[in-house]
């Protein structure tokens, strides 16, 4: 049984004027503990497909489930991580990493035991008292983490968690986010911008198509898992093999002579005028 | 230690300015900071009862004007449909100057503390209604949506999110309007009834007690720097995190 499972998934935004189509015909099934990395282009429907998943927002059609139930509202098990982080200004560290406990109104010893635990997992604990804005990029990156961690979550939800920082934190964060990954027992879906990130963090990686967003190619990536792969010929390869892919579908929606058209991806731009 | 500092250059700066403004006009109406300070001292005992009687009239009003009006700005900052509701209404009031219906108050609600608390708690409510509004409509929509994910209920999105997020913006709303507070309270003190700091002001005034006028024209100025300051300080209390930025 997957853990999660999209069943041919459409969106569309509503919009007083404009609707946008951002996801049609989507489908696709994660296992229990998989690593999956989303990549496409901009505007693709990559993160309205995980805000799906987190029950933040409903199907226009189609269905999203997650262990075989329905998702129609916050799960306790999914735990989200956005671009920007998604911290509160006003907490200071504990209490962000906290949140997810104290609105799940779990036992205050609890809460202390697990907030503190995810802390030092995240490498903040001597940081409890400060503020995020007393934070470097990097940590506020950890702490976000935190906040899933403390959480015990069996699905982790990443909307390019790491495209704020810089190359070489990037690269760290990667390390720490495949070592948790590896002691823990979550499925995980990042969604990502860049092709080796998704090579390092996805045993399979899901290139989307134009908007509207489906599926547009899965690359199976099984040498991940180890943070020496970066190091390989195969990660190379690998790399390669997806920019290949990546490379076809931005052919295909500038509608380049020679593309293949049949996917209709050219007749459908995705935006209609309601 | 350096804000005390700057603090009390400002205000040798005021006095100085004051002192060379009362030898300039050189009138009994205008008496120089040093021939001021005594009278003070000399009608403190006199003034207190009226200056304790404004503080009570402001503070209650401002503090009903706010307990209305924050949730209903919270409520309507982020419930599009209640926006679109009251929008209008608050286009065609907001603007509106309260003071003018200071003479229809004092009909309704006699000449005491009623009238004056309702006028300025009006003018209170409609400031910090459209701050807070514009305040809890701006929170940006990542935070909203990464403490939903977590399971929050909307209580919890608003007592997390939307509260502390429109703090600063409702104290800069309050300290603004504390100046427009004490402002209307002179007025309407001065037009009806016999207690309180415009009163005593405009009582002096008639009576061409000037330097027993200028004692209360301060004491109300003073009222006024108090009600800003206590608000600057409550706010930096219940917004430390923005204080953390600049260490």
């Amino acid at each position: 049984m997957p853990m999660l499972s999209y069943k041919d998934v459409f969106l569309t935004y509503r919009g007083t004027a404009v609707s946008v189509k951002a996801l049609s015909h989507f489908s696709l099934d994660i296992d229990p503990g998989e690593p999956v990395a989303i990549i496409g282009p901009s505007g693709c429907g990559k993160s309205t497909a995980l805000l799906l998943a987190a029950g933040l927002l409903q199907p226009t059609d189609g269905e999203v489930s997650i262990a075989a139930s329905k998702v129609t509202k916050p799960r306790f098990e999914t735990a989200l991580i956005l671009q920007d982080f998604g911290l509160l200004p006003w907490k200071t560290v504990y209490d962000n990493a906290a949140l997810g406990l104290r609105v799940r109104k779990f036992k205050r010893s609890e809460i202390r035991q697990r907030t503190e635990k995810a802390l030092q997992q995240a490498e903040l604990a001597d940081f409890a008292r400060l503020y995020p804005a007393e934070l470097s990029g990097g940590m506020r990156q950890r702490l976000a983490l935190a906040r899933a961690l403390a959480l015990d979550v069996n699905l982790l939800l990443m909307d390019e968690p790491l495209s704020a920082l810089d190359a070489l934190l990037r690269e760290q964060l990667q390390d720490l986010l495949l070592q948790l990954w590896r002691t823990s027992a979550y499925a995980q879906v990042l969604v990502t911008h860049s092709i080796e990130e998704a090579v390092f963090l996805g045993r399979r990686i899901i290139i989307m198509s134009q908007r509207p967003g489906r599926v547009a190619h899965i690359v199976d990536n099984p040498g991940m898992g180890s943070t020496d792969f970066r190091g390989e010929a195969a990660f190379y390869t690998k790399c390669q093999e997806v920019r290949a892919v990546l490379t076809a579908q931005s052919l295909k929606g500038a509608g380049v002579a020679g593309a293949d058209v049949a996917t209709g991806a050219n007749a459908d731009a995705g935006v209609s005028r309601a | 230690m350096r804000k005390l500092l700057s603090y009390l250059a400002a205000i040798a700066v005021i006095l100085v300015v004051w002192e060379l403004a009362a030898l300039m006009v050189h009138s009994p109406v205008l008496p120089t900071p040093l021939a001021t300070f005594p009278m003070l001292v000399r009608y403190a005992g006199a003034l207190a009862p009226d200056f304790l009687i404004s503080l009570y009239r402001v503070v209650i009003a401002m503090a009903l004007g706010t307990v209305l009006a924050m949730p209903l700005g919270l409520a309507v900052g982020r419930s599009p449909r209640l926006d679109t509701l009251l929008a209008p209404l608050l286009y065609i009031l907001y603007p509106i100057p309260k003071i003018v219906f200071l003479p229809v108050l004092l009909v309704l609600l006699g000449l005491a503390d009623a009238p004056k608390i309702v006028l300025i708690a009006i003018t209170i409510f409609f400031q910090v209604l459209v701050t807070v509004r514009d305040a809890a409509k701006a929170v940006p929509e990542a935070s909203v949506l990464s403490v939903r994910s977590l399971g929050a209920s909307r209580l919890d999105v608003f007592t997390n999110v939307v509260v502390p997020a429109s703090l600063p913006e409702l104290f800069t709303a309050l300290r603004i309007s504390s100046g427009t507070a004490v402002a209307i309270l002179f007025f309407a003190e001065a037009i009806a009834g016999s207690t309180g700091l415009g009163y005593f002001i405009v009582d002096a005034w008639g009576a061409i007690d000037y330097p027993r006028m200028f004692a209360g024209i301060i004491s109300m100025g003073l009222l006024g720097v108090a009600l800003y300051e206590v608000f600057d300080l409550v706010e930096h209390r219940l917004t430390r995190w923005r204080s953390s930025v600049r260490r």
